[in-house]
């Protein structure tokens, strides 16, 4: 893992210093909320419907021990007892006080961690691949190079007041588990004749205005990966719209320019950027690398005791093949049947710290479906973990199934949603746990959002569902056919939407329509792709 | 009925006009009329309280405050889906009232 320099430290303590000094201001007066707002959006504070939320920073996902335990302890010290993963791999605390709140950044920092660019119009934490460094399919650890770019766009000079947020992920396989092409920049860490680069998808996103992200460059040499990064900002930061904020994002002017004339001005501006020299010296990126080497993996047994059907059932469904034939990646699920997507109490993030430190290297990993992973677990020593997780309720064998539900906090938290999406998360794993049909109906992604800002992707959802504002009453958009992996698409509205019961009993609809016509080895969304939306529209409003 | 809320400064709490002060109940709301604005001129003023703003509520038969748009009435009483972290005016109400 990344380990901060002098440096690195020296600047996040200065932000600290700098933040408790604007805090005390407002505290005392001496600031208004408008002047206060933007300064404290830049640490992570944001103001939602019954406190202050603060959203921390978990770069590219990873996270150590010790991290895990700090975060712990700030939700004991400083929250009520719990956190809430995100859709971007980070954490947010809904109950923060302000007075409270540089004491918190304060004891991340003595974490190596941070709050900074988790709000803003500036680059956001960058996501990646939750395998990333284990997964058997990368053509390498994306993770040197996410790292370079969060340094590279840390306080950068010209991107701190872009016309809007902007969001990167790297990744290095063709299996896409960071919806890559939904970014504003999505880049895909490429092998080409024994040379490594980086694709560049530039203009995806989700949003009231989803898109996805056309390729502007097919290979960028790796020691010029900074500077195509740089150029596609640049014509982003001149050309993107400041006068519409529901028109600023890269997508929009992408969209507008079109791939073709975008890529030539990207071009250009890399040309010249070559010729001025500000890509980052081949050493720093070594020493980057350094920190992501692999740790000492040990030969040990392949197979294991299967006879337990609880334990088969968890081993073939949350755990991942890794690189070492001896281990594999393991998938703690935080989506009990009628649990909060995403959220953990202190003590099983606690739990999870032990747990990582016992079996996996002292890493962990926060996955963009709301669910955390122990990277590298020996494959003998499955049967202990489970037992553990299976004892503190976090051994629910229910990866991308229709349990696995996305949701982001909806009404029930955020300032900005219309509808509640939590309860229907919770309502539908109830609903298809009760039935036993979880298991039958196999890969099934369904994405839930209280908002038309998509923090819930579901866009993306196989199943996707929208919650908005009817004349004062919450009502839900169903939408199909949707993919944030390698085969993306958007979903498709059906039609009219739906009250709480009705969504949630339209939601078995589709899935009865899938089950009656999937053919040998389908998906509900390969199903989905090969008849279409008439017979789903069918049994919902026919 | 036209009554006045917002976040506390410090705590960012759900905190709502009494007429008096800002306390953390929504039946302790009152109606302010056609003063909101100058209240609320007022109390942005003491920087107290994070853009206060009016919002349209009802009397209940029972007498109880009920803001009319659903985002304030999660507001009055807390998450609906951690009702343990509820403001305790929600064990006295109850929460048939919110949805």
């Amino acid at each position: 893992m990344y380990r901060y320099d002098l440096y690195d430290q020296q600047m996040v303590d200065a932000r600290v210093a700098e933040f408790r000094d604007q805090a005390r201001r407002r505290l005392e007066g001496k600031l208004t909320e408008d002047q206060f707002k933007p300064l404290r959006l830049m640490n992570g504070l944001y103001l939602q419907l019954h406190a202050y939320m603060l959203r921390v920073a978990i770069p590219y996902g990873t996270l150590s021990s010790r991290q895990m335990e700090a975060l712990a302890d700030i939700a004991d010290k400083y929250d009520r007892g719990y956190g809430h993963f995100t859709t971007r791999q980070n954490i947010q605390y809904n109950w923060i006080r302000l007075e409270d709140a540089a004491d918190a950044l304060e004891d991340l920092s003595k974490v190596e961690m941070h709050a900074i660019q988790t709000s803003g119009n500036c680059i956001r934490n960058i996501s990646s691949d939750h395998f990333a460094g284990a997964a058997h399919d990368e053509v390498a650890d994306p993770r040197p190079y996410a790292e370079l770019l969060r340094q590279w766009s840390s306080f950068h000079p010209e991107f701190t007041y872009l016309p809007r947020k902007f969001k990167i992920a790297v990744i290095a396989s063709e299996k896409d588990r960071a919806a890559m092409r939904l970014h504003d920049i999505g880049i895909r860490i490429v092998s080409r004749d024994g040379e490594l680069g980086a694709q560049f998808y530039v203009g995806g996103g989700m949003g009231r205005t989803p898109m996805i992200a056309p390729l502007v460059r097919d290979f960028v040499p790796l020691d010029q990966l900074v500077t195509y990064a740089e150029a596609c900002l640049r014509v982003y930061n001149r050309y993107g719209r400041r006068d519409n904020k529901y028109k600023a994002r890269i997508k929009i002017l992408v969209h507008e320019l079109g791939a073709e004339e975008y890529t030539r001005q990207v071009e250009e501006e890399f040309a010249h950027l070559l010729s001025v020299g500000v890509e980052p010296p081949r050493e720093e990126l070594a020493r980057i690398a350094a920190f992501f080497a692999d740790p000492p993996f040990a030969e040990g047994a392949r197979v294991i005791d299967r006879s337990d059907p609880d334990f088969a059932l968890w081993v073939d469904r949350n755990t991942h093949r890794h690189k070492h034939d001896a281990y594999v990646s393991a998938v703690i699920s935080l989506k009990p049947v009628g649990g909060i997507p995403g959220d953990a109490t202190s003590e099983q993030m606690r739990l999870v710290a032990r747990l990582a430190r016992d079996y996996s290297f002292d890493e962990l990993r926060v996955m963009h479906t709301q669910n955390l992973l122990l990277p590298h677990v020996a494959i003998a020593d499955l049967p202990a973990l489970w037992a553990e997780l299976d004892a503190a309720g976090l051994g629910s064998p229910n990866m991308d199934t229709i349990e696995d539900i996305i949701a982001c906090p909806g009404l029930d938290y955020c300032s900005l949603a219309n509808a509640r999406s939590i309860p229907l998360a919770q309502r539908i794993s109830e609903r298809f746990a009760a039935t036993g049909r979880t298991g039958e109906l196999g890969e099934l992604k369904l994405k839930i959002s209280g908002c038309i800002n998509a923090c819930g992707h579901h866009h993306a959802g196989h199943i996707g569902i929208l919650g908005v504002d009817k004349k004062g009453t919450e009502n839900y958009q169903l939408s199909l056919g949707g993919s944030e992996a390698e085969d993306v698409a958007l979903a498709r509205i059906t039609g009219p939407g739906f009250d709480e019961d009705g969504v949630i009993a339209a939601v078995e609809k589709v899935t009865d329509v899938y089950l009656a016509a999937r053919e040998q080895g389908e998906r509900f969304l390969d199903t989905y792709r090969r008849i279409g939306m008439e017979p789903f529209k069918e049994a919902l409003y026919g | 009925m036209k009554i006045l809320t917002g976040n506390d400064l410090r705590t960012g709490a759900v905190v709502w006009w009494s007429g008096a002060g800002w306390s953390l109940f929504v039946d302790d709301a009152v109606d302010v009329g056609d003063d909101a604005q100058e209240i609320l001129a007022r109390e942005e003023a003491a920087r107290r309280v994070n853009v206060p703003y009016a919002i349209e509520a009802s009397l209940d038969e029972a007498g109880h405050v009920r803001p009319a748009h659903i985002k304030d009435r999660v507001r009055a009483l807390g998450p609906t889906v951690r009702r343990d972290l509820a403001v305790p005016t929600a064990q006295k109400t109850g929460w048939d009232w919110v949805i």
